[in-house]
């Protein structure tokens, strides 16, 4: 009989970190696909990060993982988001080629020790006194397990709605995966069922392109990964998405659809996400807005196919096509595949641990889609997680929990566990309340040490870390002390047309000043100036500026953290009994019972426990 | 049947009403064995455990002897249906105090003991029948002296303040959205506020916030009442004031001056406001001990005063060298300067606040106009104005202010919603603290419900 330290299930974004990770520690893994050529499929939109994904992306990458490298070696066009505000909110953003990003997960899994690629299909997991000893194949093939970490994306009972006609599948032209959750439900598990769509492909040669804005990529593209190299990348030549609108006319048409739709006939069951509508669901919510923007986005660099973002639909496909073609630069356009909906089953999160592991059943973990989640970096980030976690537990070691003021991981894992869900869950940077210390730039200063620790970061990559970190520090420190004169400053003020200086300030001071930037008083340094030389590496730089232009507000939200750590510190027993403490709200008491949150700020955070349930719970606690 | 759904152990009992006599007094019994243990002293048709909720009966209390203590009306309320959210009795017997002392010796006697301050309250917190901001009224009603506080903290029950906070809270909410929505949706083609108009709406906001911040002097003077300290140079009419305000003759009146040497304290209310008098001897230089005694006490009760009630005579002339004694002691707008004795002599013009004849009453109502003015500020109090009359409430609305007011800072500095973000959140978080709501999902809910987001 076959037998493995972990088994993955699915090979997603989820399912790549997980079994990676932990096989890098040491554990032998076998991660179950369908299709061993088909990892990291990108089922949605050919692009990685955005908005807080961008975060998240670079919190995997720090922790050793392997969303960033493989982002940035297939990434075929590359922004940074939200320049014009704070450090806090950039984020990166790539567009991908679709194929290449698959066959570089491909080939980094093939490529990974103590890995093993099972091509099947599982229906079945074993467990044994609540906890998990195996899995069944649908070929009936039992394999043994210390632990099992379950990412099976949308493919559980994945059912495929476009018009009134449903196809089971998880993927366009992929099988559902049947059995699983029976298998759970069997184990006593709640499970649930969510709803995401896809907008039509169009063909590429299709489009007029001419009539249309074009949106480049940042020049010069910044990478995701602390260890891609600088000198190869960009890996791939950089194409431009285009943008464009519908307008009345095509609104009126998807209208005559709503009759035929499975969203609002209720065929469809799931619920779906409220940041990331269909374009029916925008035009029915939203019946005054004139026009919604549209990006083509292309699929790959030999693809012919283009993405149309913000047109998903599970409308009937005549009035797909009958749409787009009254869409600027769509008249003669070749629709190759219809948009669609998919359903699929979920596990509702709050039946995990914040180490993803289930209440219920030990060796268990669940990540990615399965909990809730849509999107591939919040996958990821679950994923090397699980990962990580099975592994130390198969090693008996202690387990590993991000906080929410350490990492975007840390508030979407807290989130799911204490709010559970009950619509797909994307990351937004509003999530965090610790956002100003939360960045990508500051990615490896905050969790670095742990991609270390587990051996998924190599020795030269942290000492250089630990290296940059005494420079910036050094750096902030004669930053406090050395004065710029007036005659060396006021040219520069006054070509911003500020006011001049009348006396000498310390670097911080002048840094602080919205209106200028670390460069400016770098330009009025000699070139052998001991600051100067010191920040010439652009990590050290950027930190160094940033640190100081906003230290006050970071020093706040680190006062912030502190006063909150209060709360997290008071742990709670595992087995606490709420139902004996009538004092408790009758749903606070249920949701705690359900939750079994590990401290009082977890407990305050769970929807439905109200202040007063909290006050009483520390009254207990300390009884 | 009756059953206990608190978790509280002990059965606790108190007087409910005020000590003292008066036309009735309630004793309060609340906790798990409140029926059964009363049923032990209690002699009537029927059990009281046999009797439904919400039912009143009359019968006995008995001594441990079996002798009645008294004829009581006794209220239950069972399956804790009560103001504590447990099973709780009420006793409503002759307002005699030595009646109810007797009966809680007797109740002590059983499976009872004695509540501690605020406990009955704080058992309705926990048990989820009151939120924070109505459990502090309920205290303020049983602290409450005047009957103007009486009304002050029961609207402030009725959840007058909390919906004026609760709203106050949504409008920030919206706002934080505002920016919000920009940093996470910058891609979306939406129309983003602008900076103008987030600052408008952060000015309301602190707008309504200081309004409700200026009610806390006056929240402060319906629960407390008001120092008025009577002061002038001796033979003013000081006392005869006083005993003309009590309607009687309290104070020893006579043409000597240095008549008062003592402070006299009385109280007076002035529609519901309760105004604590201190009649004071007059001031001078003066080498009589006793009398250099009485002027020492009564500068020290123009430091404590609220309100300083500076008379004159004004057969003599306004006292400009007292005054500015006063002056250095008190906000000039809490000084009231009265001229009396108006029937003999009318006052220098432009002197004086007030005109009165402590003898024959004339100007009287003026002055008691002018003291509740001064009392209560500019603040025009109605029934349903939120009034802030709890320090903590007092001290959240202050910090929220600051907070809205370092985020306009950082929006004059020109910084990003980010940075503006912290600090609508925290006074969000200081508004949901005197409400007991905390910070979830409001502002991502409100962006979703608003916008068409997603691409
Ligand atoms: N005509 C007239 N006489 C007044 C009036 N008020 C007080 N008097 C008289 O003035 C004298 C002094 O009055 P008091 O009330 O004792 O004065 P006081 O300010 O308390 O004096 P001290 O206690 O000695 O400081 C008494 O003879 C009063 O009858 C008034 O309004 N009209
Ligand atoms: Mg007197």
């Amino acid at each position: 009989m076959r037998s493995f330290d972990l088994i993955v299930v699915g090979g997603g974004h989820a399912g790549i970190e997980a079994a990676v990770s932990a096989a890098k520690m040491g554990c032998s893994v076998g991660l179950v696909s369908m299709d061993k050529n088909g990892m990291g499929r990108m089922s949605c939109n050919p692009a990685i990060g955005g908005s807080a994904k961008g975060h998240l992306v670079h919190e995997v990458d720090a922790l050793g993982g392997a969303m960033g490298l493989i982002a940035d070696q297939s990434g075929i066009q590359f922004r940074t988001l939200n320049k014009s505000k704070g450090p806090a909110v950039w984020a990166g953003r790539s567009q991908n080629d679709r194929e290449i990003y698959s066959e570089i997960a491909s080939s980094m899994v093939a490529g990974t020790q103590n890995l093993s690629i099972i091509e099947e299909m599982i229906i079945d997991a074993i467990e044994e006194g609540k906890k998990i000893v195996g899995v069944r194949t649908a070929h009936g093939e039992e394999i043994k397990c210390k632990a099992l970490v379950v990412c099976s994306g949308t493919f559980l009972n994945g059912l495929m709605h476009t018009g009134m006609s449903s196809t089971k599948g998880g993927r366009f032209g992929e099988k559902p995966s049947v059995g699983l959750t029976d298998s759970f439900v069997k184990m006593g598990f709640e499970a649930g069922r969510l709803k995401t769509g896809t907008p039509p492909r169009l063909h590429k040669n299709s489009i007029n392109w001419q009539i249309l804005d074009e949106q480049p990529g940042d020049v010069p593209p910044l990478p995701f990964s602390l260890r891609t190299p600088k000198d190869k990348f960009p890996y791939q030549p950089q194409l431009s998405c285009h943008i464009t609108y519908t307008d009345q006319t095509v609104h009126k048409i998807l209208e005559k659809g709503f009759g035929d739709s499975p969203l609002f006939t209720g065929k469809i069951q799931g619920v779906g996400p409220r940041y990331c509508p269909s374009i029916e669901d925008k035009i029915n919510r939203f019946a005054d807005k004139e026009r919604h923007q549209l990006f083509l986005e292309p699929e790959g660099l030999n693809s012919e196919l283009i993405y149309i973002n913000g047109f998903s639909t599970s409308l009937p496909v005549e009035i797909q096509f009958e749409a787009l073609k009254k869409i600027k630069g769509l008249e003669e356009v070749v629709m190759v595949r219809p948009g669609y909906a998919v359903e699929y089953d979920y596990f509702p999160p709050h039946q995990v641990d914040l180490t993803l592991e289930t209440k219920l059943i030990q060796g268990l973990y669940f990540a990615g889609q399965i909990n809730g989640t849509s999107g591939y970096e919040e996958a990821a980030g679950q994923g090397i997680i699980a990962g990580i976690n099975a592994a130390l537990k198969i090693q008996g070691r202690p387990e590993f929990v991000l906080t929410r003021s350490e990492a975007y991981i840390g508030v979407l894992i807290d989130d799911l566990v204490d709010k559970s869900t009950n619509e797909p869950y994307r990351m937004f940077t509003s999530r965090a309340e610790h956002r100003l210390v939360l960045r990508q730039d500051n990615s490896d200063q905050r969790l670095m040490k742990y991609g270390y620790e587990f051996g998924l970061i190599p020795k030269e990559m942290f000492d250089e870390l630990k290296q940059r970190e005494l420079v910036i520090s050094k750096a902030k420190d004669i930053a406090e002390k050395k004065r710029i004169v007036p005659n060396d400053i006021n040219p520069i003020l006054e070509r911003k047309e500020l006011a001049i200086a009348d006396n000498a300030d310390t670097i911080t001071k002048l840094v602080r000043r919205p209106e200028l930037e670390l460069k400016d008083i770098l330009s009025v340094l000699p070139e052998d100036d001991e600051f100067k030389l010191l920040i010439s590496d652009d990590k050290v730089y950027e930190q160094v500026e940033i640190n100081i232009k906003y230290e006050g507000y970071i020093q706040r939200q680190q006062e912030l953290i502190q006063k909150m750590e209060k709360y997290e510190k008071i742990n709670i027993p595992l087995n606490f009994d709420y139902l004996k403490i009538k004092t408790i709200s009758t749903e606070g008491r249920e949701k705690l019972g359900k939750v079994k949150p590990r401290t009082i700020g977890q407990a305050s955070r769970i929807s439905g426990v109200t202040p007063s349930d909290i006050s009483v719970l520390l009254v207990y606690l300390k009884s | 049947m009756s059953q206990s759904l608190s978790q509280n152990e002990d059965t606790i009992v108190a007087l409910a009403t005020p000590n003292g006599v008066g036309a009735i007094s309630v004793i309060r019994v609340s906790g798990p064995s409140a029926i059964p243990s009363v049923d032990k002293v209690f002699s009537g048709k029927k059990k009281l455990i046999d009797c439904a909720s919400h039912t009143i009966h009359y019968g006995r209390i008995l001594e441990s002897g079996g002798e009645a203590i008294d004829d009581v009306l006794i209220s239950v309320f069972s399956d804790g249906r009560s103001f504590t959210g447990e099973d709780s009795i009420e006793i409503s017997t002759h307002g005699n105090p030595f009646i109810a002392q007797k009966i809680i010796s007797v109740l002590l006697l059983q499976e009872i003991r004695l509540a501690e301050p605020g406990e009955f309250t704080k058992r309705a917190y926990l048990n989820g029948k009151l939120d924070l901001a109505q459990a502090e009224a309920v205290a303020d009603v049983i602290n409450s002296r005047t009957e103007v506080s009486l009304r002050g903290a029961r609207n402030q029950l009725d959840g007058i303040l909390s919906k004026k906070i609760d709203s106050l809270r949504e409008q920030l909410i919206h706002t934080s959205s505002l920016i919000e929505l920009e940093l996470d949706f910058a891609e979306e083609d939406i129309h983003f506020m602008s900076l103008q108009e987030i600052v408008r709406n952060i000015d309301e906001i602190i707008e309504e916030i200081e309004a409700l911040l200026k009610t806390f002097s006056f929240g402060k003077v319906i629960r407390d009442g008001v120092n008025v300290a009577l002061v002038g140079p001796p033979n003013a009419g000081k006392s005869s004031l006083l005993n003309y305000f009590l309607k009687e003759a309290r104070a020893i009146v006579s043409e000597v001056p240095g008549t008062t040497r003592d402070i006299i304290r009385e109280d007076l209310f002035i529609d519901g406001i309760m105004f604590r008098l201190f009649d004071t001897a007059g001031i001078r230089a003066t080498e009589d001990a006793v009398e250099k005694e009485g002027v020492l006490r009564s500068r020290n009760a123009l430091k404590e005063a609220d309100i300083v009630l500076f008379l004159n005579d004004t057969t003599v002339g306004f006292s400009e060298h007292l005054y500015s004694e006063i002056l250095e002691l008190n906000q000039s707008d809490r000084i009231v300067r009265v001229a009396n004795k108006v029937d003999i002599t009318r006052p220098e013009p432009d002197k004086y606040d007030v005109q009165i004849s402590a003898k024959t009453g004339v100007g009287m109502q003026s002055l008691f106009e002018k003291l509740k003015a001064v009392a209560l500020g500019s603040s025009t109090y109605t029934e349903r104005t939120a009034i802030v009359s709890n320090i903590r409430h007092y001290d959240s609305l202050n910090k929220a202010n600051e907070h809205l007011k370092s985020a306009k800072e950082s929006i004059n500095k020109r910084l990003t919603g980010e940075f503006i973000s912290v600090d609508l959140r925290n006074a969000e978080n200081d508004l949901g603290e005197i409400v007991g709501k905390i910070t979830s999902d409001d502002i991502l809910n409100n962006i979703f419900s608003k916008f068409c987001i997603g691409k």
